[in-house]
């Protein structure tokens, strides 16, 4: 049993879990900002790589890991705003500007990158350093998990208390909720619908910029074309499984990575023999069986998804 | 198009001023350029005295304007509090003080005598305390003046009478109140002053006691009106519809029909009376089979049709009026002349050999829109041209062309102009006469106190009295409908 333990490392299983659920959650948290005040939006993967090629290309030329992230976020914003400007001033249809921006962010990030990075011969900006907080990383068991990490998945862990307290708390999360409810309602109460809209969008793309930031310059360091691979649509499913609360998303976002984990640990650990491609499956076969299960019962905002005209 | 043409209106401190007038007469956008939701072409808006310019609902609600809308303007699942403070919230760094917010709906609540829980979710409270909700969301904000947009539609005459006294009460404390409405009762009750709007414009200028419930009727439609239906005592025969121990659930899964039978016979009208919401419309979804009943039994001329599809029913001779006609009652975007065969497209002598016969249904069509007189230029318009009284009145002519044995009415005569309502009142009297089967679902009572030979009582999805409809008083049925028993 304890070699079985040894073998299988809970705490080190737990760290991986914790930290590549840190894009799901950030673009989860940036995707619940949209959706409470109303919007859909399907372009976090877009956000996301755009801010992981945008970072990574300041940090490479400033040779500043700090200037990156801050592209990065800056990035995800401007793309957002773009994704506002469509679908609440010009009431383009959600799915559409956001299917739009996905596609553009693929084909841009991947000319450039061509063109500027991938024959570049000068030294990448390396990775964020990890930060072991003072005596807090110490504590047994916790301390390796929450307290040895990287700047990106503290800000994580951070938000998540963050945008509860956005959402539940303050003026702003209530107005934002009642848009996303009944705008109509909103704009009688003397609420201006628009400026809260643009507004989430907007914080939705530095949420997902940020996450986006986590590829490039918090795991390997340099941009990949398409590096993302569909964490903003996993993002997207964990977000509506855990029913449009930080902390149910983060919850789900654990439960997406922990299938990914499991699924190559199953190879290596319990010497199951199946193919690598079907373990790969995993945590996509989990969206898919998560939303289609939790479709029914997890309601959405009420006014998620159609623009808002004023009479 | 002028929604509102040239229009005076002055209305004074302490009074209840009635706007009256038809749907589509104009009432409510008048209302929602006052409260600042549509801007005027032109005209100007005095308040005390001086000229104002409403920009919108903020400038309204900064001058002491407060509008009660016909369509609630609450969020279901915040609580009443939320609700009431949102836009306006007591908070202190922008962060929500809900302990001060509760205790200030609670003084609000107690002075005006409105009796509300300020922690319950709106999405649990029952529509006539929602609409508590809304009057105080408005004293919240400071409004001396109210506008109440047609805010009987959706109570029972008890609670109505609740609202009368709370409107008093303002009106007494100085305030103004705005009572948009079609109903002449009403304004006789409530009223200081009458205004009463036909297409847009003003027509007429009144008091209670200068004016009788005919006079005004007629000045809303423009021509003398039949206030009551004229019908002879009916002639029931043989049992048509019936409906056995039927359990029916909601799209929440919750029990919205709770072993309800009934039964229908040929040349009767059977109307169902409640508040809406207490399971009417799972009922008739029940019956017509787009809704399955989760046990019971649904039985036309004592052939079980419970487990049949809805398209067998229709063919078996079941006819149905859906409550909402732009989402079920017609297909908007397609020609008036496919709407009107809509039950039979798809066989002869519409269809032949899988080519629609377009000169058939042509003609067809317009026989429909001569016998029905639904207003049209060209049976190739596209239905959602129509006005809602000849929507309607095309929705009628559909099901009843084609010769139903029972006729499903469902609300047949909401949002319809005062016209259309008298023609589809009398062609469903004439049809009973004829021998149909009416099962005639309503939530104005007195649409089934005036068209119903026997009146079935619905709260909350049980039948909890049937009585014969030319003994019923009013007042029993409002109690019955409040869920007193019987």
């Amino acid at each position: 049993m304890t070699a079985f333990l040894q073998q299988l490392d809970p705490v080190s299983l737990v760290s991986i879990m914790l930290i590549t659920a840190t894009p799901l959650v950030l673009a989860a948290l940036g995707g619940m900002m949209c959706e409470r005040s109303g919007v859909v939006n399907i372009a976090l993967e877009g956000i996301m790589l755009t801010g992981a090629f945008i970072g990574y290309f300041v940090a490479f030329l400033t040779q500043n890991l700090w200037l990156g992230l801050l592209a990065a976020i800056v990035s995800g914003m401007l793309i957002a705003t773009l994704h506002a400007v469509l679908s609440v001033s010009f009431l383009v249809d959600q799915i559409v500007s956001g299917t739009v921006i996905n596609i553009l962010a693929v084909g841009v990030t991947g000319v450039f990158y061509r063109t500027y990075l991938e024959t570049a011969t000068t030294a990448g900006p390396g990775t964020l350093p990890h930060w072991n907080l003072p005596l807090l990383s110490s504590i047994p068991v916790l301390g390796p998990i929450l307290f040895q990490n990287q700047l990106v998945t503290y800000a994580m862990l951070v938000l998540i208390f963050v945008v509860h307290f956005v959402l539940f708390n303050t003026v702003w999360g209530l107005r934002t909720r009642a848009c996303g409810e009944n705008p109509r309602a909103a704009e009688t109460a003397g609420i201006n619908v628009y400026f809260v809209r643009y507004v989430n969008v907007i914080a939705s793309g530095a949420l997902a910029g940020l996450g986006g930031a986590y590829f490039s310059l918090q795991q390997i360091g340099t941009f990949l074309p398409n590096m993302t691979g569909g964490r903003g649509f996993i993002a997207l499913a964990a977000m509506i499984f855990g029913k449009w609360t930080p902390g149910g998303a983060f919850l789900a976002s654990l439960l997406f990575t922990g299938s990914d984990q499991l699924g190559s640990r199953l190879q290596s650990v319990f010497q199951v023999h199946v193919p690598l491609q079907f373990l790969g499956m995993l945590p996509y076969v989990l969206t898919i069986v998560v939303v289609a299960g939790a479709m029914g019962r997890a309601i959405a905002p009420a006014a998620v998804g159609r623009p808002y005209k004023k009479t | 198009m002028r929604a509102n043409d040239g229009v005076d209106l002055a209305v004074e401190w302490g009074q209840v001023h009635a706007l009256l007038g038809e749907n589509g007469a104009g009432k409510s956008t008048l209302m929602n350029v006052v409260y600042g939701l549509v801007s005027p072409d032109s005209g100007e808006i005095d308040f005390d005295g001086n000229p104002v310019k409403i920009g919108g609902p903020q400038d309204a609600i900064r001058l002491g304007i407060g509008m009660v809308h016909q369509h609630f303007m609450l969020i279901p699942p915040l609580t009443v509090a939320e609700n009431i403070v949102l836009g306006r919230e007591i908070a202190s760094a922008g962060v929500v003080n809900l302990d001060r917010s509760y205790r200030t709906v609670n003084d609000l609540s107690a002075r005006y005598g409105l009796e509300v829980d300020p922690r319950q979710r709106v999405q649990d409270l029952s529509v006539g305390v929602q609409q508590r909700v809304e009057i105080l969301k408005a004293l919240y904000r400071g409004a001396r003046l109210l506008i109440l947009d047609e805010p009987t539609a959706v109570l029972t005459p008890q609670e109505i009478e609740g609202l009368f006294e709370i409107v008093r009460t303002l009106t007494a404390a100085g305030n103004a109140v705005i009572f948009i409405t079609h109903k002449l009762a009403e304004v006789m009750e409530i009223a200081d002053q009458i205004t009463v709007m036909r297409r847009g414009q003003v027509v007429g200028v009144t008091t209670p006691a200068e004016s009788k419930p005919a006079d005004l009727a007629r000045m809303m439609v423009g021509r003398p009106v039949l206030l009551r239906v004229e019908k002879q005592p009916a002639k029931p025969g043989s049992e048509v519809l019936r409906v056995d121990d039927l359990v029916v659930h909601d799209d929440r899964r919750q029990l919205a029909v709770d072993h309800v039978g009934l039964a229908v016979r040929a040349g009767e009208i059977l109307g169902i009376a409640g508040v809406e919401g207490n399971g009417q419309n799972e009922l008739v979804e029940a019956i017509v089979g787009l809704r399955p009943a989760r046990s019971g039994k649904v039985l036309l001329e004592g052939k079980d049709i419970t487990r049949r599809p809805t398209r067998d029913r229709l063919r078996r001779g079941v006819g149905l009026i859906p409550a909402d006609r732009q989402r079920q009652g017609i297909i908007l975007e397609l020609p008036i002349a496919d709407n009107l065969i809509l039950s039979d497209y798809d066989r002869p002598p519409y269809e032949r050999w899988l080519v629609r016969q377009f000169n058939t249904i042509r003609s067809a069509a317009e026989r429909l829109v001569e016998t029905f007189d639904i207003r049209i230029r060209s049976v190739d318009d596209p239905a959602g041209s129509l006005s809602g009284g000849n929507q309607q009145k095309l929705v009628v002519a559909r099901e009843l062309g084609t010769a139903p044995k029972v006729l499903v009415a469902s609300q047949p005569t909401r949002g319809v102009d005062v016209g259309s309502i008298e023609f589809i009142h009398r062609r469903l009297v004439t049809e009973r006469d004829a021998g149909l089967a009416v099962l005639l679902v309503s939530s104005e009572l007195d649409e089934i106190l005036s068209l119903a030979d026997r009146v079935a009582v619905l709260y909350r999805g049980r039948i909890v009295a049937v009585l014969d409809a030319a003994e019923a008083e009013r007042e029993h049925i409002g109690l019955l409908m409040a869920g007193a028993a019987a």
